[in-house]
């Protein structure tokens, strides 16, 4: 069977059972994504089909064929990020690392979602989707991080949609004289 | 565990029977210690190019898929392996009722765990492997293996077996304390309060599944796996195997996560060996995620109840914690609930005690912070109570009883910044906007409250090493069997380098995760960046010494930065200094230091939520916590391991519930859809504020572990602020909507 990976196209000879993420990650030696639950649940697993973030556990390789599949490794690579990528380093929107590769996928499809003015479960106006922090906490819930990042994520993704710096919720030990 | 391979080494090993009071981290030039670098593995992680145990390729590897018991007590009688040797693809199916271990390992053991599958002692314990060419035909043998058992009665419910309980004994925890009479405190007292909180079974749900890979290259085996502890995992993994221990080797790069759920082996490693060996082929095994919560490890649910005699000025002159936990038969691990009763508060008359049921489900071990992370619950809910009680602010319920000396051993305090923890938290927080009267603040539908909780945790060292190398173009290496579980290892383990030795960071190369390199205590406890962090130090001190003998000048007034030695109004490139290359090993091993003083980090913790006064719905709106925790090796990991911590408070507050069928023992919410942890929606906008200090008496880098820190006190500070909110006192976790509703005051 023929998929295009990438940019790259990949010849495999796979069960028809086997999972979209199982493909990469035990046939085109593409470990970049993750698997955390196997059951659509955790979103490690998630990676951009046809530039939607699909969970590509649930999803069976061989109904990929035609699909342009985008994985963390066609992102960007060490010595050339995403930038979302340099934002979750530098935002540490991580910590054991194992989330990531999903998380970095599901924010830039997520991004693009608003982009299209999808509105989601927080979102006022159905009509007019403006990203907030709840439109993108709300919007990357469906990827866990068990070291809880998520402030950092969401940071990083804040910077990346040009929202710039939070506004700081509590006094600074300066201000008080600390 | 180190004396043979460092005999006759150059190692720098220093024992911490003293205070050590000067530090090359305050005397270093480089300017990075404590800085907030990012991660040096960061665009590994996010290029997804960091290997996870799952993720080597060798050649001929075979799929496992393991197979567990489907009875919570009993025998297995027989397993009709033929028909499904038949199936598609499968290559054999690997049954050892002897040498399967029942159970994960404890964290540190250097023993097997518990081994022996023919007899089931709770529901999913691993019974077999299948093997096949690929995971899809492994998964449906597995799933077709008939295996016929004969049911025993099993001890499912902790409620009908609580009066069972018998005293925990294990040699690392004490579990019975007393001291001066209770009983006769609180008859005594004017102010008294009994009140019981209990807390579920938890997951660590760490999110990279256990999994390993068991490759034998004659009667050595090399298995990458997902462990927190590789030096003493492989002494136990080979003790199970029964193979020398240095036939052995693990190797744990990256790790998925592990809150605990790694530290001791796991039963796929064993299965994967076993396999591995009779096949004569490399076997990859990977846990369902139903199999993590099956079979691995949970945190003890536990029943605390907590006693307080006080004078009417709040002086607390009695503290009870008394608890009940449950683990497997013939396991001593217990739940240390009232591990930080001991030291926390002042008070004459002491009793901490535990006792466990045994019960037939899941081992319980050590999941973040074992002790204080539930155990503070018991304990600063009930202190909350009694402020109320008083009439007295909660806060300065916790200052007027902050001892000076161990309330228990006649020994002083390390570090202690618990007073002005809560002190700066509130400023900074806005302690004062707090209702005095529960349930008066209301926004719409939302009834609002703030909450606080000490926080504090035990401080550790574990005996550890490591080897740093310069090599002749002044780069460095730096090599131990330590690990980075997405704590910051890699990172601030350079730094301590690259401060010391006056390398750049980029210039330094890490090797972490490999039994290979020298041992380790591992990733547990918070103890990792101390211990491998003073052994690196200790190693790069020796290099100094070496650096300044190539340059023949004083060490004293050896300046080292940026990839030059400066001493004696003269300059030299380090590379010009070290020949062919230079190295050393560095040990450091826990002394007299831990009993001459008590060792903890401190913290404040603050919480303000939204209780939904028509559903009970319960929304933590944001948080604060104030850690002292030493030094701060590295500002931005730190902190996030403390919105880790702060992050699993809420999940134990408001979530996170094992729930075991009461009458077969099945873990019913056995995967990430029905067992609840804290979401990205689920986590405000958290800070973390620390305290400056140094710990002179803990080791040469005055740090303090600051992994659990941050989980220790975060759900009671939301506890106590949703009764804050609402008025109602819930006292068993996690608050969810049933437990409020009927005590919300009328909408």
């Amino acid at each position: 069977m023929h998929f295009t990976i990438n940019g790259r196209s990949y010849e495999a000879d796979i069960d028809v059972r086997t999972s979209l993420l199982d493909l990469c990650r035990e046939h085109l030696e593409l470990t970049g994504s993750k698997k955390g639950c196997d059951h659509g649940q955790c979103g490690a697993c998630t990676m951009l089909v046809n530039g939607r973030r699909v969970n590509s556990c649930l999803t069976l390789a061989v109904m990929h064929q035609d699909d342009e599949i985008v994985t963390i490794e066609g992102l960007g690579q060490v010595g050339n990020l995403h930038p979302l990528q340099d934002a979750f380093v530098r935002h540490d929107g991580y910590q054991c690392g194992y989330c990531t590769p999903g998380q970095i996928c599901s924010a830039v499809g997520m991004l693009d979602e608003v982009k299209k003015g999808w509105p989601s479960h927080v979102t006022g106006d159905l009509h007019d989707a403006e990203l907030s922090d709840a439109e993108i906490s709300e919007r990357m819930s469906g990827n866990i991080c068990r070291c809880a990042a998520y402030p950092n994520i969401v940071d990083a993704i804040r910077e990346v949609a040009g929202m710039g710096d939070r506004d700081p919720v509590l006094k600074t030990a300066a201000e008080i004289g600390a | 565990m180190f004396e043979k391979l460092f005999a006759g080494g150059d190692t720098n090993s220093l024992t911490m029977d003293a205070p050590h009071p000067a530090s090359l981290l305050d005397s270093g030039v480089q300017g990075v210690i404590s800085r907030p670098i990012d991660r040096v593995e960061g665009p590994l992680k996010v290029s997804g190019t960091a290997t996870y145990a799952a993720e080597y390729r060798l050649d001929d590897m075979v799929h496992g898929v393991l197979v567990g018991a489907k009875i919570g007590h009993g025998t297995v009688e027989s397993i009709d392996c033929d028909a499904v040797k038949l199936m598609p693809g499968v290559i054999d199916v690997v049954i050892d009722f002897d040498t399967f271990i029942r159970n994960s390992q404890q964290g540190g053991e250097t023993n097997a765990p518990t081994q022996g599958v023919k007899e089931v002692d709770y529901f999913g314990q691993i019974v077999a492997i299948v093997l096949a060419d690929s995971f899809e035909n492994a998964r449906a043998a597995a799933q077709a293996l008939p295996i016929h058992y004969t049911k025993k009665d099993g001890h499912y419910a902790f409620e009908e077996h609580r009066d069972e309980a018998e005293p925990c004994q294990d040699s690392q925890v004490q579990g019975y304390y007393k001291q001066g009479d209770v009983d006769k405190a609180l008859a005594e007292a004017p102010v008294t309060l009994d009140v019981t909180y209990v807390t579920p079974s938890q997951n660590s749900a760490a999110m990279e599944p256990h999994a390993s890979i068991a490759v034998w290259n004659d009667d050595a085996l090399t298995l990458y796996g997902s462990y927190q502890m590789p030096t003493s995992d492989a002494e136990q993994l080979a003790k199970s195997l029964g193979v020398p221990k240095d036939k052995v080797r693990i190797i744990s790069r990256y790790i998925g996560g592990g809150f605990g759920s790694k530290l001791g082996i796991a039963p796929e490693s064993v299965a994967a060996a076993i396999a591995s060996r009779r096949l004569g082929r490399p076997v990859k095994a990977v846990m369902a995620r139903q199999q993590v919560f099956d079979a691995t490890v949970r945190r003890s649910n536990t029943e605390q109840r907590v006693r307080f005699a006080a004078g009417t000025d709040g002086r607390l002159t009695a503290v009870a914690h008394n608890s009940l936990t449950s683990n497997l038969p013939e396991e001593t691990y217990f739940e240390p609930v009232g591990i930080c009763t001991h030291f926390l508060y002042s008070g004459e008359n002491r009793s901490i005690t535990h006792d466990q049921v045994t019960l037939n489900i899941l081992l319980s071990g050590s999941m973040r912070a074992p002790g204080e992370a539930v155990g503070m619950v018991g304990l600063e809910c009930a202190m909350d109570e009694l402020a109320e009680t008083l009439g007295m602010d909660p806060i300065e319920l916790r200052k007027v009883n902050d001892p000076d000396r161990d309330p228990e051993q006649d020994v002083p305090f390390s570090s202690r910044q618990l007073s002005r923890s809560l002190e700066e938290g509130a400023k900074m927080f806005g302690w004062d906007q707090r209702n005095r009267t529960p349930g008066s603040r209301r926004e719409g539908e939302w009834l609002i409250g703030i909450g606080v909780s000490s926080a504090a945790r035990s401080n550790m060292l574990q005996q550890s090493s490591a080897k740093v190398e310069i090599h002749p173009d002044g780069s460095a290496t730096v090599s131990s069997a330590m690990t980075d579980i997405g704590t910051g290892s890699y990172t601030i383990m350079a730094q301590i380098a690259s401060e010391i030795l006056g390398i750049p960071v980029e210039r330094i190369t890490m090797s972490l995760g490999d039994t290979n390199d020298p041992p380790a205590a591992g990733s547990g406890g918070s103890w990792g960046a101390a211990s491998a962090g003073s052994a690196v130090y200790l190693a790069c001190e020796r290099l100094r010494e070496k650096l300044a003998a190539a340059m023949d000048v004083d060490v004293d007034v050896l300046t080292l930065k940026d990839g030059m030695a400066i001493g004696d109004n003269r300059q030299k490139a380090i590379s010009d200094l070290v020949g062919e290359g230079m190295q050393a090993l560095g040990e450091i091993k826990p002394g007299k230091n831990e009993k001459l003083h008590r060792q903890a980090s401190y913290g404040a913790h603050f919480a303000e939520v939204g209780v939904n006064a028509v559903t009970g719905e319960v929304r933590v709106r944001r948080m604060l916590g104030v850690f002292a925790a030493g030094r701060i090796l590295n500002a931005k990991t730190a902190r996030s391991q403390c919105l880790g911590g702060m992050t699993f408070g809420i999940g134990c507050a408001l979530t996170e519930d094992l729930i075991h069928d009461q009458r077969t023992g099945k873990l019913v919410n056995r995967d990430l859809a029905e067992y609840h942890v804290p979401v990205n929606a689920d986590v405000p906008q958290l800070d973390v504020h620390f305290l400056d200090e140094r710990d002179i008496h803990a080791n040469p880098i005055h740090a303090k572990g600051i992994g659990e820190l941050g989980i220790c006190g975060a759900a009671p500070a939301i506890v106590n602020a949703v009764y804050n909110a609402c008025g109602v006192r819930v006292r068993e976790m996690p608050i969810t909507c049933d437990k409020l509703l009927a005590g919300l005051p009328p909408v």
